[in-house]
């Protein structure tokens, strides 16, 4: 594979270390990629197979179709799909600008104990995702819920198990996600820059417009597709909290695999675990980029 | 990430609270001396009301388990969890998960990026990439993957020796393929937090320095090169631990009971215990992150962290 594996005689190589060391390192990833090609690989591949193709059952013969894609994009499925697209926009949106006015207040007060604080607790708060926060939501404002009752939230038409509860419950580790993620970006606002600035009399303004947002842009931007695809593939907090009362398309998968449905519908989950897949894809597509993008300036 | 990075001058936090705030930074900005109470007030109203949002939850819960109406303050959601049916079991199937997953990913992972340092730059990408695609496929997705594989065991393997290995792997009593799919979320977090380790300690030269006083390999490896890598080992270690714990959706969609799908399954009819349990998890959580940056990672950590979220939600 490279140069140094084809080395053909180890004995001879007469001391150069490099030689003798190319096949023995290049043996070391192996097992790793070994390893992602069949547990990662296979169950891949069986996906984008069976998306694309059906059985018959009768005769065993397997043809290729396009019907389990226009399946899921249609109907039921196509609701869901852009249930979740909407859910996962309106949150990361909510949950950018929210995260970047935490961090903005953290960064700029200098009380390093303040900050090592929220930074941590971010930290903390953006793993409490899962079965774990919906069941802390659901006893915060659930039916029979602390706060639900002491403030009579149900006379006020809350809801928990709807769109706008489910939003609240997404911004609880999603706001602490973009703490994270934009603390970094807006630390590395040099004040030599804005000096510089200054000094060739720009306004403040045309500081931001020139300088400061173009260096932010692509810390923000790739914040808000990783909140987006982190609020898109989440599962277990909706189904835990809201079962199917809100259209979402990982519960749709899920409901189809556990059989709730037709038989023959696991092709449709399939496919639409590929659609997942693919908006999944186009999102760190644009998020790899922009990370590596912003790295650049904030070093 | 705070090691390397200026304080901001007055100036800029003016402008950028004032950007932040939506309004022009220009009038503030502009004097050498700004005012200090209104930056003041409004970083105090949004820390307020951030705290608030994120407290609050937290606080109802656990007023959630000790209270119940009519009968006062009661901590028995806590001291009959011990005793519950399935605690136990599953939170040591969990914990056997996660230690067989965390030894996995590190066997797999270590080797792999030591050699890419030190031998084999051009695998580099290649290993790269297979680790962080698993960043793409959200779970729920992998999962429909591994029930279409597993179904391949009695349609097509019935009288093939490998249908013994389809059998063994969905063993109720310890899921391999559990630990396999974990293994697979897991890679991107492994592979960050080494490759962070990596990228701070001079391999080649440390190699180079180790074998020129006689040392084997064995030894660079176990007695040079991880004990440099400790910090990120721990790291990778505790994010996977915290992935398997947590996880969800991979289990209760195989049909298998570890620790997340058990609090699912008793929160119909314990209420009370399901709500003590997640509290208690997130306790155990924040124990561990104080823990590792105490060992001196807060880096490695925070930015590990992050991304682990979008794996279980």
């Amino acid at each position: 594979m490279s140069a140094t594996s084809t080395t053909p005689h180890q004995g001879t190589a007469g001391g150069t270390r490099r030689r003798r060391r190319g096949p023995r390192t290049w043996l070391a990833t192996l097992p790793l990629l070994v390893f992602t090609g069949l547990c990662f690989g296979i169950p891949l591949g069986a996906i984008a197979f069976g998306a694309v193709t059906t059985t018959d059952p009768a005769r065993g013969t397997t043809a290729l179709t396009g019907e389990h894609l226009a399946r899921s994009l249609q109907g039921p499925y196509l609701d869901s799909l852009v249930g979740s697209v909407r859910l996962s926009a309106l949150t990361a949106l909510l949950g950018g600008v929210l995260g970047v006015l935490i961090a903005q207040a953290v960064v700029t007060s200098r009380s390093t104990a303040l900050r090592s604080a929220t930074l941590t607790a971010s930290g903390v708060l953006a793993n409490f995702g899962g079965v774990p926060l919906a069941f802390a939501f659901i006893a915060t404002a659930g039916i029979s819920g602390v706060v639900t009752q002491l403030a009579d939230l149900g006379g006020l038409g809350w809801n928990l198990y709807s769109f706008t509860g489910l939003s609240v419950v997404y911004l609880y580790f999603l706001t602490p996600l973009m703490v994270l993620v934009i603390a970094p970006a807006l630390d590395g606002l040099r004040p030599q820059w804005r000096e510089a600035a200054e000094n060739s009399g720009a306004t403040g303004r045309q500081f931001w417009r020139h300088v400061g947002l173009p260096v932010l842009a692509p810390s923000l931007l790739g914040g808000f597709v990783l909140l987006f695809g982190t609020a898109f593939a989440a599962h277990a907090t909706a189904a835990a909290l809201v079962g199917g009362s809100v259209p979402l398309v990982t519960l749709k998968i899920a409901d189809a695999l556990a059989g709730n449905v037709l038989t023959g519908q696991e092709n449709v989950a399939l496919a639409l675990g590929l659609d997942m897949i693919l908006i999944a894809g186009l999102v760190m597509a644009v998020y790899l980029p922009l990370q590596r993008r912003s790295a650049r300036w904030l070093r | 990430m705070a090691a390397m990075t200026p304080t901001p001058t007055r100036n800029t936090v003016e402008a950028l609270e004032a950007a932040a705030a939506g309004k022009p930074a220009g009038a503030p900005a502009r004097s050498p001396r700004p005012s200090r109470p209104r930056p003041r007030v409004w970083r105090g109203a949004v820390l307020l009301l951030a705290g608030a949002y994120f407290l609050v939850p937290l606080v109802a819960s656990f007023v959630f388990t000790v209270h119940v109406p009519g009968q006062g303050i009661t901590f028995a959601a806590y001291t009959e969890l011990l005793a519950a049916d399935g605690f136990t079991e599953s939170l040591l199937l969990s914990l056997g998960l996660a230690a067989a997953t965390i030894a996995l990913s590190l066997l797999l992972a270590v080797p792999a990026l030591i050699g890419v340092r030190i031998g084999s730059p051009r695998l580099r990408p290649v290993v790269e990439v297979m680790c962080m695609l698993p960043l793409v496929v959200p779970p729920i997705a992998l999962v429909t993957g591994i029930t279409t594989v597993l179904r391949w065991g009695p349609e097509h393997l019935s009288r093939t020796p490998l249908y013994q290995t389809f059998l063994a792997v969905q063993d109720e009593r310890f899921p391999v393929v559990l630990v396999l799919a974990y293994t697979v979320l897991a890679l991107p977090f492994v592979y960050r937090s080494l490759d962070a380790g990596l990228r701070a300690v001079d391999v080649p030269t440390l190699v180079e320095a180790a074998r020129s006083c006689g040392a084997s390999w064995p030894y660079v490896v176990l007695r040079v090169l991880l004990p440099n890598l400790r910090a990120s080992l721990a790291g990778a270690a505790f994010l996977t631990l915290a992935l398997v714990l947590g996880e969800f959706t991979i289990a209760s969609l195989l049909g298998f009971r570890p620790f997340a799908v058990w609090i699912v399954s008793i929160s119909g009819a314990q209420a009370r215990m399901s709500v003590a349990v997640s509290i208690l998890s997130l306790l155990i959580t924040w124990l561990l992150l104080l823990v590792l940056s105490r060992a001196g990672t807060t880096p490695t950590a925070a930015t590990g962290v992050a991304p682990t979220s979008r794996k279980e939600s």
